[in-house]
């Protein structure tokens, strides 16, 4: 099974210490570490325990610059064969649906039978991948959390509400993003980077891929404007004083609210 | 009718004459051990290898203090006084026992008689004595001979066997002086007399009224019993757990003489061609090195690391006893005395679990227990280094050391915020710390590493080391933000790359600052600037700092406002047990005048680990209890009602321990520093 | 202006919740003009919901097909491409089926696609402006969206309050026949049920709710003490789940069960959107954590920054001794 895994360099946000940079229109980037987006990273260990199974090779690819080689090559220390860098300057600016295009363009250059991507990314729109299968008509399927491999289809499990899960058939080629503890990824360290250090990441653009004005700002139809701090509002009334000040405030709240009997 | 006692030489044994016989038994019986001995070298040869073979002098020292001195014996009184005592018996009768072999060929009908005779007899009934209390101890079974269901059938049987097969060699040894002295006694012939008492002496007091026939005879059959009884636990002893009567003096002889570090990735492999090296750490019985292998047929079964272990005696799936063992057995199986070798088989998964072997806190109870100096934190390093290599990490550790590498610290928190705790106003009011940041130069350095930095409890400590310190005028300074955990922890969940690439950074971050000393509150951090480290100043733990002041005079302790209270020290595992550090704390407390203090029941060496430190913190095992929970309830059996100790992890599972067992109120856990503050203040 | 439709998600007959907060969403992008509702689906229970909708909606467009029987997004992908005119305005709320659906139904209707949105402005000209979030819910942004060729918009769960609004008189327009032949290369099998735990959190008026600040394992009991103290129950967040401290069956969210509890006390809980999706209801939403910028004090009614950890306990002992 040949899979190709869409991952994304972002930043930690772990620690809730994203605020906004001092010109207003950006996040404030610099003390920020990134990493690939667990969900990719997911998405990568689901591959390489496929083609451990029942062989193939697993490729990732990232669309970006210079700075995202180092998530490709920390998936490749995990037990991706290869990397592969989509990256031009003509890319700037572009929309889910412009990522989609490019990604398109590359899954067009290859024989791929299965694309993984995460469920979603820092931007929380979970959309890249749906675009994608439906550039490429390939069949799609979001928040997977299980894989079963048939003959030329897979059976695989959705995470819906409640916890139930929605058990499916879907034929390949096909696209899927993948929830996160679908399984355990393995560790990968600095060794293991340093071993891959050498390996050569290819670098695609615009040209290469054939992608004409797909992408970019131009073809852009979604723009970010701005950001700004969430406004207060009333929030939250938040209780001051002593430990047991507040805990005395809190029981009376808890009474007159019907949560103390 | 014969007129003398014939030697075993020149009788005959069932048409064989005894020299003829004798050759042969002497001679294929060395040889059988010969062979089973270089079989089992086999695969030591090919270990991995292990530079055992320097300070030859030192080496001799602890050979003295630990072989022939069975310095760790009486830790368990009992059991150690019988081991002893036959021990002494087996190095008397060397000579004796060479004689004895040596005659059923040269012809003289007994061994040496004078001084040595004697006291040979006279060893060799003392053996037989031990040899029977050792047989009823065994099967009265002392708890930590128990073995496990999981580790398959005990080992009662072949353990009485073995113990009644020396009796037997020594009851065979007595006969035989014992007919030759009856034998002659009853023609009348001279013969010496037997030391009284002795086995030998009872022995001839019971054939007094045998026939002289029977007493030729038993005077030869005992001679054949001995020889074969001898031959056979020879080449028998190579298969079990007596092994240890002939690699005892190895396995101490080339014992680690290096405390408190780990051994590198690869001997002969130095850091900067590590990346040549294409596996990382044991995976295969053959990736251990040849001592580690010679510490598996070392390991005398007597669970007294087990009985020490705490993560074995909270239930976690870790038991080093068994952990050597079952190696053993795996060699035994997989290089065979009869058959080809074949390595290859994965240890993790086959033999050991993953999680038998996160479980080690790495306190090294079991290596400050074991008599025969069998050494377990390198093999558990190794093996963990083998799962790191393999990616496979538990998912709970995996985020504390993906932090660790990006941001130096193992609870993800920002590089910018780690001097946080040296900037709260109340603090800096009263206390002035210098942050270096990489700027600033240091003549005392406080290495304060990451919990002490980040935990909002233990921040505390940081906080009352830096005042104890300033109080008594030292200038000191705090790398900052530029300090990264000391990775001592790392290298002892065997990620050694993150380990090297920590210790660069630090190495330079302290050389940078020109810090003339550097003084910490952290045992871990402790151990690995004095031990991992290289080319340090000269690094001080607070408690031998505040001690050393003491003695001198430059401290004024004030006296306890409230001495109702019982005090107990619990020792950190790296500072006391790795670093011998266990009267300075207490010469401390002791100098606080007011200070009732008891001991617990497991202190000093025998401390009781509170859990683990560093990574340990992130890794969540399966167990019946908190080591914690244990400890605690130690200090309270002991009278205590607050426990002292002096290390921030100790002091967050304390705290921790506290609460789960429902203690609040009954006890409290206070660092040294935190108490020495409060009384410099 | 585009037309606006409000595709509606249903089960057993009755529409979701959700639908009333579309119709909220359309009336911010048009105050003038009452959306469209979509209902896919099959048989009876189909046109009941049809049936439900016509109070809210000026009208209703039923797409009826035994393929949809069970809602395949896919399906409903390409059922909706082919009766939608181009260049509408489609409003679908951003949960399992929303995001499976509508990012691919944005590229065949060659639409811009807004997902996951909180606020809506009024277009002015092509440019529709959007109010998105970014970072766990850690930073807001403002969005532009060419709407030329129209737009696909996800609307977070709760984000639009239902207006009152007075019956619209709706009328049920069958669109059935537009759909023709569906075929597609995933075909739904079954639901598997989600096990359920030995307690069903959803019965309890008293959630004691705990994230990932309750640190490990061991700790659980802290809050299961208090939730005894209450007479409620202990819930939790994903990350707990995660890491096996609690069985799914305790975890309140999107992808997890829905509750309406009288109150709720979010312990060392961040505040994800879609945690909070899974509660329901308005309850009083106590909030403590050790962070004071946490997202979850937005939305609390009473907050204290504190560390659950020390705070829980010594709730719990307050309250016993009562």
């Amino acid at each position: 099974m040949e899979i190709l895994v869409c991952a994304r360099r972002v930043p930690d946000t772990s620690e809730d210490d994203i605020e906004l940079n001092e010109a207003g229109d950006d996040i404030a980037r610099d003390g920020l570490v990134y990493s690939v987006n667990e969900p990719d990273n997911y998405a990568v260990e689901e591959a390489l325990n496929i083609v451990e199974r029942d062989g193939g090779t697993v490729t990732v690819v990232t669309v970006g610059g210079d700075e995202d080689e180092e998530i490709l090559r920390r998936e490749m220390a995990m037990g991706a064969k290869s990397g592969v860098l989509l990256s031009d300057d003509a890319f700037a600016g572009s929309d889910g649906r412009g990522i989609a295009a490019i990604l398109a363009a590359f899954v067009k250059k290859g024989h791929y039978n299965l694309i993984l991507t995460g469920v979603q990314a820092e931007d929380g729109a979970a959309q890249v991948g749906g675009m994608l299968a439906a550039l490429l008509d390939y069949p799609f399927a979001s928040l997977v959390n299980s894989i079963e491999i048939l003959h030329g289809k897979l059976k695989i499990g959705r995470e819906i509400e409640g916890g139930n899960k929605e058990m499916n058939e879907i034929d390949l080629p096909c696209v899927l993003s993948i929830q996160t503890g679908i399984n355990e990824p393995r560790y990968v360290g600095m060794r293991g980077i340093r071993q891959v250090a050498s390996l050569p990441i290819p670098t695609l653009g615009a040209a290469d891929l054939g992608v004409n004005g797909d992408a970019g700002a131009n073809a852009a139809k979604v723009r970010r404007a701005d950001y700004f701090m969430p406004p207060l509002g009333k929030g939250a009334e938040m209780l001051e004083g002593s430990t047991e000040g507040i805990v005395d405030s809190l029981i009376e709240l808890l009474k007159a609210k019907g949560g103390l009997n | 009718m014969a007129t003398t006692i014939q030697s075993p030489a020149e009788a005959t044994f069932w048409f064989i004459q005894g020299r003829i016989l004798f050759w042969i038994v002497n001679l294929l019986g060395s040889a059988c051990f010969a062979y089973i001995l270089a079989k089992r070298m086999r695969p030591l040869l090919r270990g991995q290898r292990d530079p055992r073979f320097d300070r030859p002098l030192i080496r001799l020292g602890r050979l003295l203090q630990f072989w022939f001195g069975q310095w760790r014996h009486p830790r368990y009184l009992g059991a150690g006084i019988v081991h002893i005592l036959f021990f002494a018996g087996f190095l008397v009768l060397v000579v004796h026992t060479i004689e004895l072999l040596a005659l059923g060929t040269s012809g003289s009908p007994v061994a040496a008689g004078g001084l040595y005779g004697a006291i040979s007899d006279y060893a060799a009934t003392v053996v037989f004595l031990c040899m029977i209390v050792a047989m009823v101890r065994r099967l009265l079974h002392p708890a930590r001979y128990a073995v496990p269901a999981r580790y398959g059938r005990a080992h009662t049987a072949d353990a009485i066997f073995l113990l009644a097969l020396i009796a037997v060699l020594m009851a065979a040894d007595s006969l035989f002086e014992a007919g030759y002295a009856a034998g002659h006694w009853q023609r009348h012939l001279p013969a010496a007399p037997l030391p009284v008492f002795s086995l030998p002496w009872m022995l001839q007091g019971a054939l007094a009224r045998a026939s002289f026939a029977l007493v030729a005879n038993l005077y030869l059959g005992a001679y054949l019993a001995h020889e074969l009884a001898f031959f056979f636990l020879l080449c028998y002893r190579p298969f079990g757990i007596q092994f240890h009567v002939e690699t005892s003096l190895f396995s101490v002889y080339f014992a680690n003489l290096d405390r408190g570090t780990v051994k590198p990735v690869r001997w002969g492999v130095p850091d900067a061609r590590l990346d040549e090296v294409k596996s990382f750490g044991v995976k295969t019985f053959e990736d251990f090195t040849w001592k580690h292998m010679l510490d598996f047929y070392s390991c005398a079964d007597c669970g007294r690391c087990s009985d020490q272990c705490p993560a074995n005696t909270v239930g976690r799936p870790l038991s080093p006893r068994f952990l050597t063992i079952k190696a053993r057995d795996y060699s035994f199986q997989h290089f065979p005395v009869w058959g080809s070798a074949h390595n290859g088989d994965r240890l993790i998964g086959g033999i050991y679990s993953e999680d038998e072997i996160w479980s080690c806190t790495t306190c090294g109870a079991c290596e400050a227990e074991c008599p025969l100096l069998v050494e377990y934190i390198d093999k558990i390093v190794d093996l963990r280094r083998g799962m790191v290599d393999d990616g496979n990490v538990p998912q709970s550790l995996q985020k504390a050391l993906q932090s660790l590498e990006s941001r130096g610290n193992p609870f993800g928190k920002a590089e910018k915020k780690r001097a946080d705790w040296a900037r709260a106003k109340d603090f800096v009011q009263t206390c002035s710390v210098r942050i270096a940041n990489g700027n600033a130069p240091a003549d005392t350095l406080y290495f304060v590493d990451s919990i002490t930095s980040y935990d909002d409890r233990i921040q505390s400590i940081g906080r009352a080391t830096a005042k104890i310190l300033n109080r008594s005028g030292e200038n000191i300074s705090i790398l900052g933000t530029v300090e990264k955990d000391s990775g001592h922890d790392v290298r002892r969940f065997g990620e050694e790359t993150l380990f090297m690439a920590l210790r660069e950074h630090n190495t330079a971050a302290i050389h940078a600052s020109g810090a003339q000393r550097v003084v910490t509150s952290d045992p871990h951090a402790y151990n690995a600037l004095k031990h991992d480290y290289r080319n340090m100043p000269p690094v001080e733990h607070i408690s031998e700092w505040i001690a050393r002041k003491v003695r001198a005079g430059g401290m004024k302790l004030h006296a306890l406002e409230n001495d109702g209270d019982v005090y107990a020290y619990h020792d950190p595992c790296y500072l006391g047990r790795h670093n011998g550090i266990y009267d300075a704390p207490r010469e401390v407390l002791d100098a606080i005048p007011g200070l009732r203090r008891v001991e617990m029941r497991r202190s000093r060496d025998r401390s009781f680990c509170c859990g683990g430190g560093g990574l340990a913190l992130f890794y969540e095992p399966k167990e019946d209890q908190r080591m914690g929970v244990k400890r605690v309830q130690m200090a309270a059996e002991a009278g205590a009602n607050v426990i002292v100790t002096a290390c921030p992890f100790c002091m967050v599972n304390m705290e921790d321990a506290i609460k789960v067992a429902g203690m609040e109120g009954k006890m409290t856990a206070i660092d040294l520093t935190e108490l020495v503050e409060k009384q410099t203040r | 202006m585009a037309r606006i439709f409000a595709y509606i998600v249903h089960k057993g007959g009755v529409a979701d919740d959700s639908a009333a907060e579309l119709a909220a969403a359309a009336g911010k992008i048009d105050s003038a003009q009452t959306p469209t509702a979509v209902v896919a689906g099959w048989g009876p229970n189909c046109d009941a919901v049809c049936d439900s909708l016509r109070t809210r909606f000026a009208e209703v467009w039923r797409i009826a097909h035994e393929s949809l029987a069970y809602p395949n997004p896919e399906l409903v992908r390409k059922a909706l491409v082919r009766v939608l005119p181009a260049g509408s305005i489609v409003l679908i709320p951003h949960t399992h089926f929303g995001t499976d659906l509508a990012p691919g139904l944005s590229i065949k209707m060659n639409a811009a696609y807004a997902p996951d949105v909180l606020d809506i402005e009024s277009p002015r000209g092509t440019m529709l402006r959007v109010v998105r979030q970014e970072y766990g819910g850690q930073v807001n942004a403002h969005f532009c969206c060419d709407v030329s060729t129209g737009v696909v918009i996800t609307i977070r769960p709760g984000a639009f309050k239902p207006a009152e609004t007075a019956p619209a008189g709706g009328v049920i327009v069958d669109q059935s026949a537009g759909v023709g032949q569906l075929t597609s290369g995933r075909r739904y099998l079954e639901t598997i049920a989600a096990e359920t735990g030995d307690v069903d959190i959803t019965r309890y008026p008293v959630l004691v709710s705990i994230g990932r600040g309750i640190e490990e394992r061991e700790n659980v009991a802290i809050a299961q003490d208090l939730a005894d103290a209450l007479g409620g129950a202990v819930s939790c967040s994903r990350p707990v789940v995660d890491a096996k401290w609690m069985e799914k069956s305790r975890q309140v969210g999107s992808s997890g069960q829905t509750v309406k509890p009288k109150v709720y006390l979010a312990c060392g809980i961040s505040g994800s959107f879609q945690h909070l999706a899974g509660i329901k209801g308005s309850p009083f939403i106590v909030a403590i954590n050790k962070n004071p910028n946490a997202p979850i004090f937005r939305v609390a009614d009473v907050g204290i920054a504190a560390d659950i950890l020390e705070f829980l306990p010594e709730l719990t002992a307050r309250i016993r001794e009562r």
